[in-house]
Parts: C-alpha cells; sequence; structure tokens
C-alpha cells in the first residue's frame, strides 16, 4: 500500500510537470472544457454542443462538454473540480449556484486555468470568482425588456411557466417581466417540473382555475412545448397573450401560425462559440475583448423567420 | 488452518482457497483490479492520477460509499430503501431550514435534522415490518412525500428553493466542523512547499497546495465502512441481520428479533443519507430541493457491484464500498479519459450488468448452488 502510494505520488509529479509548461504555452494543442448545469433530458443545450464542436473546427483546438447527468448542482461541483484536475487550457462554465460553484471555479482560477462564465451568473459574480468575462443574456433585463413590451400591448396579469425552479437565475426573467408589466410577481410563478404531460396539465389547470390570466411566460422549450399543446387544446391559442423565452422547432412553428407572439432568443449559439473564440486567441496572441459579452436579449417574431427557421435547434 | 485439532466433524472441510473465493466481496476486487489497470491504461496522463484528480474520484466514490454502507446493510436484512435521495436533499434543507432562516445554532440544526430523519427511517421500517407491504413499495412513497416537502417548505418559507449561507451560519460551530472540516492540512502543505504537490499560482491562495487536506467526508466514509464491517462480521446483530435477509420466518422461529433487526437497519440508512447531507451542505455552503436525485439507485447499484444479493441474506460491506470506489472512479474517470459525457450512462449499465454477471457466475460456480 505504502509504495503504491509513493507510486502514486511520484506519478503525481512527472505527470504534472509538462502539463505546468503546456497550460502557459502558445502550443496549438488547446483544450477547453465547457461544464454545464443541464440534466441528460434539457435538449436545449444541443444548440450549446453544436456551437463549440463548430468552434473548435474552425479554431482547430479541442472543446469538450460535461454536464452533470441529473442536473445535482452538487455534481456539477465535483464536474469542475474533476476539469481542473485534468489541467485544460480554459474552463467555460456556467455559475447557476453561486454558493455551490464558487468555490470550485476561484480553485480553477487560482491555478492558473482561465475561465469564462456563459449562460448563467452576473458580471460581479463573474468578477468575485476571477473569471475572464460574462458571456450570456442579462436576464432580469431581458425579462423587464419583455415586461415592458407586454404592457404597451395591453397585458396585466401574467403566468409565468418554470420547468427549472431551482435556478434561481431563471427566476430573474418572471420577476423581471412581472415589474415590466408593473404587477407584483405573487403566485403568477408555478413549479411546472420537467415532465411534458405534467407541464400540459399543470398550465391547463391554472388557466382553468385562473380564467382572467391576461398572458403566459414560458421559459424554455421545456415548458413551451407542452404549453403550447395545452393553449391549443383550451381553444384559446392566438386568444391570449403567450411569449416565451429561448427556441426551439415548436416555438418557431408556433411563432408563424400566430400562437406565440415573441421569442426572446438570447441567442446559445453564441454563448457557447464566443467563449471559445475568445479562449483560442488570449491563449494564442494575448488579445480580449473589455467587456463581457450580451448575447442576448433578441425579440424573434413572426416577421422575421427564415434564418430562425433554417437553423432552429440546431445552431438559433 | 482448518486441519487443526479442534476440527467439528459436522463442518464441510474446504481448502483455504476456497474459503478466500466464496467471499462475497470478490467480485467487487476483481472489478476493483480492472478498473484500474483500465484508466492506468487509458487515463493515465490525464491528471487523473496527480493528486487532485485522486482527490476528486476519491470524494465522488466516498460519497457513494456513505450511502452503500446503509443500503448494503439494509439490503442484506431484506429490505430496500428507495427514499435515500429524497432523503439527502430533505436533510439538506431541513438543515438550511433550522440553521440559516431561522438562525439556530448550527449543532441543534444538525441534531434535529438528524432526529427528525432517523424517525422518517423509522416510521419507514414501521410501516414495513407492520403492514407486510415490500419496502420498495412503502420508500417509494416516502421518495415523493420527501422530494415534495423539500420542494414545499424553502418555497413556501423563502420563496425560492435553493437556500444559501449555510457556511458563514456553521462558521466555528463544533458539530459543522466534524462533517466539513478538513484534515490533515499541514501535511498538504508540506507537500506543497517540497514541491511534491502542485500549489496555486495565482489569487490570493497563491503559494498554498492544490489539496489542502482530507475532506471529513472521506473519514466518515472510513469510518462508517468499518463500523458497517465489524458489525456485520463480528457482532451477534450481524448475524441476526443476515437472519432477517435470508429467511425471516426460520429466524423468528431461532429466535431473532426480525422486526426490530428491520426498523434498526431502516434508520441506519436514513442516519447515512443524513450523514451525506450534512457534509454536503457543509462543503458547498446552500441546500437545494435537486439535490440528491436518484442517489437511492446509485447507492443499491454500489451495493451490488459489490456482490450483494437483491433478495437478501448475502453481501459485505466492504464489497459495497469497493462497489462505490469502482462507481466513483468509473464515473469520473470516463470524463478523465474524455469519453463523450452523454455515454456515460451507456458505460454504466454495462459495468453494472457485468459486475452482476461476474458475481453471480463466481458465486456459483464456488458455492455450487444452482
Amino acid at each position: 500500500m505504502k509504495s503504491l502510494f509513493r507510486k502514486l505520488m511520484l506519478t503525481a509529479a512527472l505527470v504534472a510537470s509538462p502539463f505546468m509548461v503546456q497550460a502557459d504555452g502558445h502550443g496549438d494543442d488547446l483544450t477547453y472544457i465547457l461544464v454545464s448545469h443541464a440534466p441528460d433530458s434539457d435538449s436545449w443545450w444541443n444548440t450549446i454542443k453544436n456551437g463549440i464542436a463548430l468552434a473548435g473546427d474552425q479554431l482547430g483546438v479541442t472543446v469538450e462538454y460535461r454536464n452533470p447527468p441529473t442536473g445535482d448542482l452538487a455534481d456539477m461541483a465535483r464536474i469542475i473540480e474533476q476539469a481542473a484536475a485534468s489541467q485544460p487550457d480554459g474552463i467555460i462554465t456556467t455559475l447557476a449556484d453561486f454558493d455551490v460553484l464558487s468555490g470550485p471555479i476561484k480553485a480553477a482560477v487560482d491555478q492558473g486555468i482561465d475561465v469564462i462564465i456563459m449562460n448563467s451568473g452576473t458580471p460581479d459574480q463573474t468578477r468575485e470568482v476571477g473569471a475572464l468575462m460574462f458571456v450570456g443574456q442579462p436576464e432580469y433585463d431581458a425579462g423587464l425588456a419583455a415586461g415592458i413590451r407586454a404592457k404597451g400591448d395591453g397585458v396585466g396579469s401574467f403566468v409565468c411557466v418554470n420547468h427549472v425552479i431551482s435556478n434561481t437565475v431563471v427566476a430573474e426573467r418572471c420577476r423581471g417581466f412581472a415589474d415590466g408589466l408593473g404587477v407584483d410577481l405573487g403566485d403568477s410563478m408555478i413549479d411546472a417540473g420537467q415532465d411534458p404531460a405534467e407541464i400540459k396539465n399543470r398550465v391547463t389547470a391554472y388557466l382553468t382555475a385562473n380564467p382572467e390570466t391576461d398572458a403566459i411566460l414560458t421559459l424554455g422549450p421545456t415548458s413551451a412545448d407542452p404549453t403550447i399543446l395545452a393553449v391549443k387544446e383550451m381553444g384559446i391559442a392566438g386568444d391570449i397573450y403567450f411569449g416565451t423565452f429561448d427556441l426551439g422547432t415548436e416555438i418557431v412553428t408556433a411563432i408563424k401560425d400566430g400562437t406565440i407572439k415573441w421569442g426572446i432568443d438570447q441567442q446559445p449559439f453564441l454563448q457557447a462559440y464566443l467563449p471559445v473564440v475568445v479562449l483560442a486567441n488570449y491563449d494564442r496572441y494575448g488579445v480580449l475583448p473589455g467587456n463581457n459579452i450580451n448575447s442576448g436579449p433578441g425579440f424573434v417574431t413572426a416577421d422575421a423567420l427564415g434564418k430562425v427557421e433554417e437553423f432552429a435547434g440546431e445552431f438559433r | 488452518m482448518s486441519d487443526t485439532a479442534n476440527t467439528d466433524e459436522r463442518v464441510k472441510e474446504m481448502s483455504s482457497l476456497r474459503r478466500a473465493l466464496i467471499r462475497p466481496e470478490l467480485g467487487g476486487i476483481v472489478g476493483t483490479v480492472a478498473v484500474f489497470t483500465f484508466f492506468l491504461l487509458f487515463a493515465f496522463d490525464s491528471g487523473m492520477f496527480n493528486v487532485q484528480g485522486v482527490m476528486n474520484w476519491s470524494v465522488v466514490s466516498a460519497q457513494f460509499m456513505i450511502i452503500a454502507v446503509g443500503a448494503c446493510l439494509l439490503m442484506i436484512a431484506g429490505e430496500f430503501d428507495l427514499s435515500v435521495g429524497s432523503m439527502i436533499g430533505f436533510a439538506g434543507m431541513m438543515i438550511a431550514i433550522f440553521g440559516v432562516v431561522l438562525a439556530w445554532p448550527m449543532w441543534i440544526a444538525i441534531l434535529v435534522t438528524f432526529t427528525i430523519c432517523i424517525t422518517f427511517g423509522a416510521l419507514n421500517g414501521y410501516i414495513v415490518v407492520k403492514t407486510g407491504l415490500p419496502s420498495f413499495i412503502v420508500t417509494l412513497a416516502t421518495l415523493f412525500i420527501l422530494r415534495g416537502f423539500t420542494i414545499f417548505i424553502p418555497q413556501t418559507v423563502e420563496s425560492k428553493t435553493i437556500i444559501g449561507g449555510i457556511r458563514e451560519a456553521a462558521e466555528g460551530d463544533w458539530l459543522a466542523s466534524i462533517f466539513g472540516a478538513k484534515i490533515a492540512g499541514p501535511v498538504f502543505q508540506w507537500m506543497g512547499d517540497m514541491g511534491i504537490i502542485a500549489v496555486f499560482t495565482r489569487g490570493n491562495r497563491k503559494g498554498e497546495p492544490v489539496v489542502d487536506g482530507i475532506p471529513m467526508l472521506i473519514v466518515w466514509a472510513i469510518l462508517l465502512v468499518i463500523i458497517g464491517h465489524i458489525i456485520l462480521t463480528r457482532t451477534r446483530f450481524g448475524n441476526w441481520i443476515f437472519a432477517a435477509g435470508g429467511d425471516a420466518q426460520a429466524a423468528r422461529y431461532a429466535g431473532v428479533p426480525v422486526d426490530r433487526v428491520k426498523i434498526t437497519m431502516f434508520m441506519f440508512t436514513a442516519f447515512c443519507a443524513t450523514v451525506f447531507a450534512v457534509c454536503q451542505v457543509m462543503e458547498f455552503g446552500s441546500a437545494g430541493a435537486d439535490r440528491g436525485l436518484l442517489k437511492e439507485f446509485e447507492a443499491i447499484i454500489a451495493v451490488v457491484i459489490g456482490g450483494a444479493l437483491l433478495t437478501g441474506g448475502y453481501g459485505s460491506v466492504i464489497g459495497a464500498a469497493l462497489g462505490a470506489l469502482i462507481f466513483g472512479v468509473v464515473q469520473q474517470g470516463l470524463f478523465f479519459a474524455n469519453v463523450e459525457s452523454s455515454l456515460f450512462r451507456v458505460f454504466l449499465g454495462v459495468i453494472l450488468l457485468l459486475a452482476v454477471i461476474l458475481n453471480t457466475y463466481i458465486r456459483r460456480l464456488i458455492t455450487g448452488e444452482r
């Protein structure tokens, strides 16, 4: 046992030394790891996978995708620790829960690994963990913009269908929307769960119990797709004011047929693609943009659907 | 050993090799060797075997070990507990509610949480024993009940599902440090100074080693394995556990308090889940409603890889610990080996199947059972 331990220690020293050099070098063997908080079942992240694959091809770097299979954030912390232990040139990660993830991310930064926060997190948190920048959509502001728009269209009350109730950052969208409308969030946010049938039934139940609801806000394809079915079945499609965050094939079809008024595109492709570009150019030439990058919000309405339709679910 | 003068003629003679082979942990030992050989070959230079890498898969394995010990003893006693994962989420949330929202001293919060969770364990056991229903169904109900509370309570109290600030609230608390502290820090600092292990190269922890101690989580795992092993193999109670799981009716005739044994084992499983939860919230500083999802199956998988029988009456704590080690090493090792992450479950399924087939085959071969 003792000799095995010694061997491991020796191995560790041997293995660590060449990696230390490589991490600071300008070699063409750049490796980045993207760690997401999404469970395997969340199809939205497919765009992210396509984004890093394309960036990797174009720039000649290796980008790996890792996620906790069940979406358990404590497991995600272990994956970030694991990613740091494998000494990549950079880590791109979400900051879905600051308490859980800040420790592992800080440790990675302090080991000399460059980190970019994407998708979830705030500019302040990004600065605090010592990451290079934040690439994503400021969620509260996006919700606020949507709320103001909806108020202009005459909306007074709404229901927010939240399929990721444990993600505090995503809930900010509902808060922003409520503030934009100038109403109290109160009980307007429902915990819909991840299962499509469950989501559909919860929405139906809510709208039946609260028939005076003016608008529906869904927070992504996971909650939007079943909600589309629900409003169609209830015969209020096109009648109720329906807005959604993020895009997907079903959402695009629904925007086209008038069921959904608008989709807010946070352009996940950019959240995956740009960090790789930034990291690769930083490692190769030492150049770095001076600010955080806002990948969204962009409103997608029935008027501008051509490119969106072509690439929905793939790059949009 | 067996050929001493005081041989009992009623005990069948058995060679010591054969005796060594019929141990339930054999499959686990073979699996551990195989898994380490595999990753030494394919992921040797990936950082998996530097000090951070070793700590990474050790912590993950230790997590599995803690819940596997409880699940193992319960499974040997002939019952399942599917509420382990929900119990982990629930226990973490209770600590957050008591310690942060109600601002109780952390040691009281921890003790009250242990009491509540062990009571739920006892309730599981009581219902199973009194109604004779399969524990699979009873604990499936507990799975939903506890998960429901874990989402409902924080949403009602705080209108969010993640409650943070536990680390700050636990600062300097004597009981919290038993779960959240790290030991042997100076040893790692010394190794860092000597250049044996890597140190932080920037930031306000510059010069500190990248691994600054052994988390109490690992100490708990090792302690639970040792205690579980001693109880199971060296005490009368251990024999009762085997008897209760092997043939409950025969055990009752022989005077074994089967009901008491089973309820105690349900309580012990709940205890293990709570230990897991407390270590987790102390390390990460927040409790979330989605913590511990599917952990009950991971515990059962570790136990089964370790050679225990799903039908009860056969198994070993050391085997379960090895099963947990295999599980942890494979899970993290696949990341190190750069295996496409969506294939993780495929590998997991294949390894589980191989382990069970290997175990069954070895057991049949050796014991001669059909």
